[in-house]
């Protein structure tokens, strides 16, 4: 497998994210079955795949939602495997969660669910501290006009960008994306590809990007790795991913060009 | 042949169901023992658990106001016939105040709770679980089972018991209401005929088991909603095992903890 001349230097880079031989099973199946996978700082790595190949719980892995059943799982130095619950909670105020569902607390206005994480995690923060970084990242995802409102009165874009900006309230290191564009149109789904841009470059973050959407992989990804059956067929820049002969490759672009024409 | 198939298929489906009521069973045993585990360790959400008592004893006082009122007020007009028959109508301020203070107040208001607060937590949770909410909320260092469960069984541990002090002050209103407008009895009297029977043991039994019907409200419906699947089929199947399960459970601890309390009695 070809490698990118960028993705050569960046291995002397600090690798933050290190998925090795990783299986997990639900009962009898199989979902994830030996993948390895390694990101360095700074990188955008895109994971592609179609529905129930395991992409989502790669990141849970990652996230510590989920156990792997077997393998090794660093996260910004801590072994996912034995790391206590005191530990895990202050990893996870270095990882942001962007669920695809976006999660946002329904009994909570949108000022609430960003000041949520900070409030019950930074408790030295003033009022006036917790008003100022409410409203940079409402600016920064472009919602500020939205503050008061609940989340059902919220169209599928703006909950995906307050999902991304009570994320970006704690400002973690690593930020992992679970279908940031899925049930999107297109023109908002490539307003959250720039706004992923954005988040990488202002925050400095270290991203996961799950999705199916090949747009979505070639405009926020700088290397892209290709899950099927719980394996990672091929991993490398996009072009080299697609120019790939195999065939499960050439089906899954063949298929998004039939569907997103 | 085919009656033997059926048998099997009947044995096997009798066994499928007792394991999967046992599993169940531990399953809500571990959820109890982690309640137990995390409500003494810090932080405590003093905030939330407020939160959870304006939810679970304010939201609910028109209601439990209007079935306490009613309960007195019925089970006096009901009883009267009965006990004039017999001579015996003076009794009723004393009958009346006993079997709402040993039993009505305690079970109706439970079963409202059960009902209204029961079906919300189970929905509420069950919903949070299904659209990753939960997990949204671990990822910010937050504790879940702390901020959403414990909070939610200690409001309604704490919160029934005084709304069962309440429906009982309100079911023996509508009774005093009755027996005024029959008999023209001054409030004062009644009141001394309604506690002349009544002892501290009543009030204070019918206290701790509200206490003790408030866990258990509160317990299965978080479990409920805690665990449930499946989507929205998944939330409405926990909303409703909540208040199913809530009720069946209080029925059986308050045939245990009257035979229990009876003892004493004696």
């Amino acid at each position: 497998m070809q490698k990118n001349p960028d993705i050569q230097n960046s291995q002397a880079k600090e690798t933050i994210i290190s998925v090795k031989n990783v299986y997990k099973a639900f009962g009898t199946l199989k979902v994830l079955n030996g993948i390895s996978l390694d990101v360095v700082r700074g990188e955008n790595v895109v994971v592609l795949g179609k529905s129930g190949s395991g992409k989502s719980v790669l990141i849970k892995i990652i996230a510590g939602l989920l156990k792997a059943d077997k393998g090794d799982v660093n996260v910004l130095g801590c072994d996912m495997n034995t790391i206590s619950n005191k530990d895990l909670q202050k990893l996870r105020l270095r990882i942001g969660f962007s669920f695809q569902s976006s999660a946002l607390y329904d009994s909570m206005t949108v000022r609430e669910n960003l000041e949520f994480a900070l409030v019950r995690n930074k408790p030295q923060l003033s009022r006036a501290d917790i008003d100022k970084a409410v409203k940079k990242v409402l600016d920064d995802v472009q919602l500020a006009g939205s503050i008061e409102q609940m989340p059902s009165e919220l169209s599928g874009g703006q909950t995906k960008r307050i999902g991304i900006a009570r994320t970006l309230i704690l400002e973690p290191e690593i930020m992992l994306y679970d279908e940031p564009t899925a049930g999107l149109d297109p023109v908002t789904s490539i307003e959250i590809n720039k706004l992923m841009n954005k988040v990488k470059d202002e925050y400095k973050t270290t991203s996961i990007i799950i999705t199916h959407d090949l747009t979505c992989a070639k405009t926020t990804g700088d290397r892209v790795a290709m899950l099927y059956d719980g394996k990672f067929l091929r991993q490398g820049s996009f072009e080299e991913v697609f120019q790939s002969d195999d065939v499960r490759i050439k089906n899954f672009y063949d298929y998004n060009f039939i569907t997103n024409p | 042949m085919n009656t033997e198939t059926g048998q099997t298929t009947q044995r096997a489906g009798i066994l499928g169901g007792l394991r999967d009521f046992f599993a169940g069973m531990y399953r809500l045993y571990k959820f109890i023992v982690q309640f137990f585990k995390q409500v003494f360790i810090p932080p405590y959400e003093i905030r939330e658990v407020i939160n959870q008592c304006y939810e679970v004893g304010c939201k609910t006082l028109p209601l439990i106001t209007l079935t306490g009122f009613i309960t007195g007020l019925v089970f006096t007009k009901q009883s009267r016939p009965s006990l004039s028959e017999f001579g015996a109508a003076s009794w009723l301020p004393s009958l009346v105040t006993i079997a709402i203070v040993r039993a009505l107040a305690p079970l109706v208001t439970s079963l409202i709770v059960a009902g209204k607060v029961g079906s919300n937590i189970g929905a509420e949770l069950g919903s949070m679980k299904v659209s990753e909410q939960i997990d949204a909320m671990e990822m910010t260092a937050t504790n879940p089972f702390k901020f959403l469960v414990v909070t939610r069984i200690l409001a309604c541990s704490l919160m029934l018991p005084l709304l069962v002090l309440y429906s009982g002050g309100v079911g023996i209103l509508g009774s005093y209401l009755n027996v005024h407008t029959n008999e023209l009895t001054s409030f004062r009297g009644f009141m001394n005929d309604a506690f002349s029977k009544i002892s501290f043991l009543d009030i204070f039994s019918s206290v701790i088991k509200s206490a003790v019907y408030g866990f258990t409200v509160g317990v299965i419906s978080c479990f409920q909603g805690y665990n449930a699947t499946n989507g929205t089929v998944g939330v409405g199947k926990a909303a409703n095992q909540a208040v199913v399960i809530s009720m069946f459970a209080i029925f059986l601890e308050e045939t245990v903890i009257v035979q229990f309390v009876n003892s004493f009695l004696r």
